[in-house]
Formats: structure tokens, C-alpha cells, sequence
């Protein structure tokens, strides 16, 4: 059976869907960060150098990596917003970014954590750590300007841009640690493979996935919001449960 | 330094109340905010539509 997925492009369609797809990925994602914290904490072994300090990376990584794909997804939604004028788009744009922005924040702040037992410092103005600080502006600025336009297409297009401009910091904290010398250490996850420990690598993927899993459940439910207020005015809106209750 | 100390005789509550603390309750504000959210934009709109009018 083919499946119509322009269907889904509509925001009274996807509304529905969102909806009916929260649930399940909310209880997956808290499943899959006990079984990753599990794995992190009571499985993976000590690492040689660090000690038990390394055991930031499993939320460190996984907030670095969903901080700079939500940021991509946002400015690709963004650009499908200005080039085909599609509602949905825009509001999926507006949707992400605050969930990329604490993403953002979780890396630099458990960065930070990391930094001072293996480096001695909180803060540095390396490479990798000033892009990804970069990224969080970005995410901020973008907030801000949606904000500050009353009109909501207005804004969509003028925050779009900024999005797409941005997009060209994205590559920079991902080759950062290759472009310039760094005190941050190379890429933990390569597309050659991983020198870590199997069960490092076992609970650093699980995070990874219960944080993907928690984005897009918190993504779906902030969008059905942006959906409602912007469509207020419609006849599906006011025939919803919910609103006649 | 006190700090630095502390950090090396006690690493796990050190990870555990400084990194995954702080994340969980950056998510659970973030879950707290969207509940709000919501529930003011559901209450805006019903108020809306039992007022007759369209802003």
C-alpha cells in the first residue's frame, strides 16, 4: 500500500500523527536511557587514562552530535520553508531549535565538567569548543529574531535565513579538531570504526539513540503546539477534542 | 584546591550531580515549559472560540 507522505506536509494531517507518535517514542527514550546508563555505569570498565571522569562521554557525545544534526534538520526545514513556502516547514524549524539549543548547552556544560579533572580548566577558547559555543548563539539568535516580528510568516523568512547562513558553522566544529591543533580530543566516533570498548561504544549508541528518541518526541510535541496557535483560526482546530472540552 | 580534591575522592557523584543532574533537569524544565505551553495555548484557544470572536 503506497503511503501519500505529502499527506503529512499539512498541519491539520500531521498534527494528528504527531500525536499519536509522542507516546511510544517517550517511553522508548526512557527506556533506552536506563538501559544506556546502565550499560555506562554498571557495565562499560574503567577508561586507562581518565579514570571515571570518561564516563561524561555518554551524554556528552550524544548532546554534541543531536546539537549539530537538530541544527542541520532546522536549517534544511528553514530552507524548505523560504524556497516552497511551506507552513509546516517553518513551524518544524521553529520547533527545533530550542531542543537544539539545550542540546548545545548540555555539551559545553558537561564539556566543561570534563575539562577541569583532565585538563584543569572549565573553559578554553579552542577551536571545537568555541564553534560549538558559536552553534548555541546561533541557536539563540534564531529564537530571538523569530520573537521579535509579529507577523509569524515575516518571521519565519527573516529567521530562515539566518539558519541557512549559519548551517556553515556545522562543518567547522565537526573538522575543527582536524583544521587547527586542539587541546580537544579527535572524533570519538569514526566512519573507519572505533578504537573504544565494546560495551563503551554499546552505552555510548544507546544514548545517542534515547537522546534522538527524546528530541523528536519533544520536537513533535512543541510543533503541535506552534500548529494550534497559528491555526486557530481554522475550522479542524476547533472541532479538535481537546479545544472543545 | 578544595574543588579539585573533592572531584578526585568522589568522581561518580561528581559525573552523576554535575552532568547527568544538570541534563535531567535541563529536560525536565524543557518537558515542564511544553506542558505550559499547551495548556495556555489550549486555554487561549477555547477562550477564543467561547467569546465568539477571531483575534
Amino acid at each position: 500500500m503506497a503511503i501519500n507522505w505529502f499527506k503529512y506536509a499539512a498541519p491539520a494531517t500531521f498534527y494528528g500523527l504527531a500525536g499519536k507518535l509522542i507516546p511510544w517514542l517517550a517511553v522508548a527514550s526512557a527506556m533506552l536511557f536506563a538501559i544506556g546508563l546502565y550499560i555506562g555505569f554498571a557495565v562499560a570498565p574503567v577508561d586507562a587514562q581518565q579514570g571515571e571522569f570518561y564516563r561524561i562521554i555518554f551524554i556528552h557525545v550524544p548532546a554534541s552530535i543531536l546539537s549539530m544534526f537538530l541544527y542541520m534538520i532546522m536549517a534544511g526545514y528553514a530552507a524548505l520553508g523560504l524556497i516552497f513556502n511551506t507552513r509546516l516547514s517553518a513551524m518544524m524549524a521553529s520547533a527545533i531549535a530550542p531542543t537544539g539549543a539545550l542540546f548545545a548547552f548540555i555539551s559545553l556544560w558537561t564539556g566543561a565538567l570534563w575539562g577541569k579533572p583532565m585538563w584543569g580548566v572549565w573553559w578554553l577558547w579552542d577551536a571545537r569548543m568555541t564553534s560549538e559555543l558559536i552553534l548555541l548563539f546561533l541557536y539563540l539568535g534564531f529564537i530571538a529574531l523569530h520573537a521579535s516580528i509579529d507577523d509569524p510568516r515575516r518571521a519565519d523568512r527573516a529567521s530562515a535565513l539566518l539558519a541557512i547562513v549559519g548551517s556553515v558553522n556545522v562543518p567547522i566544529i565537526y573538522f575543527s579538531v582536524k583544521w587547527w591543533n586542539t587541546l580537544h580530543q579527535g572524533s570519538t566516533i569514526k566512519f573507519t570504526g572505533s578504537s573504544m570498548h565494546i560495551a563503551m561504544q554499546q552505552a555510548m549508541f544507546t544514548m545517542m539513540a534515547a537522546c534522538w528518541l527524546y528530541a523528536m518526541a519533544v520536537v513533535f510535541a512543541r510543533v503541535r503546539t506552534i500548529i494550534l496557535e497559528r491555526e486557530r483560526n481554522t475550522t479542524w482546530v476547533g472541532e479538535l477534542s481537546e479545544v472543545k472540552q | 584546591m578544595a574543588l579539585d580534591i573533592w572531584m578526585r575522592e568522589n568522581p561518580f557523584t561528581y559525573i552523576w550531580i554535575g552532568s547527568y543532574g544538570v541534563a535531567m533537569l535541563v529536560f525536565a524544565i524543557e518537558l515542564g515549559m511544553l506542558k505550559n505551553a499547551r495548556k495556555a495555548t489550549l486555554q487561549k484557544i477555547r477562550m477564543m472560540r467561547n467569546s465568539g470572536g477571531n483575534e
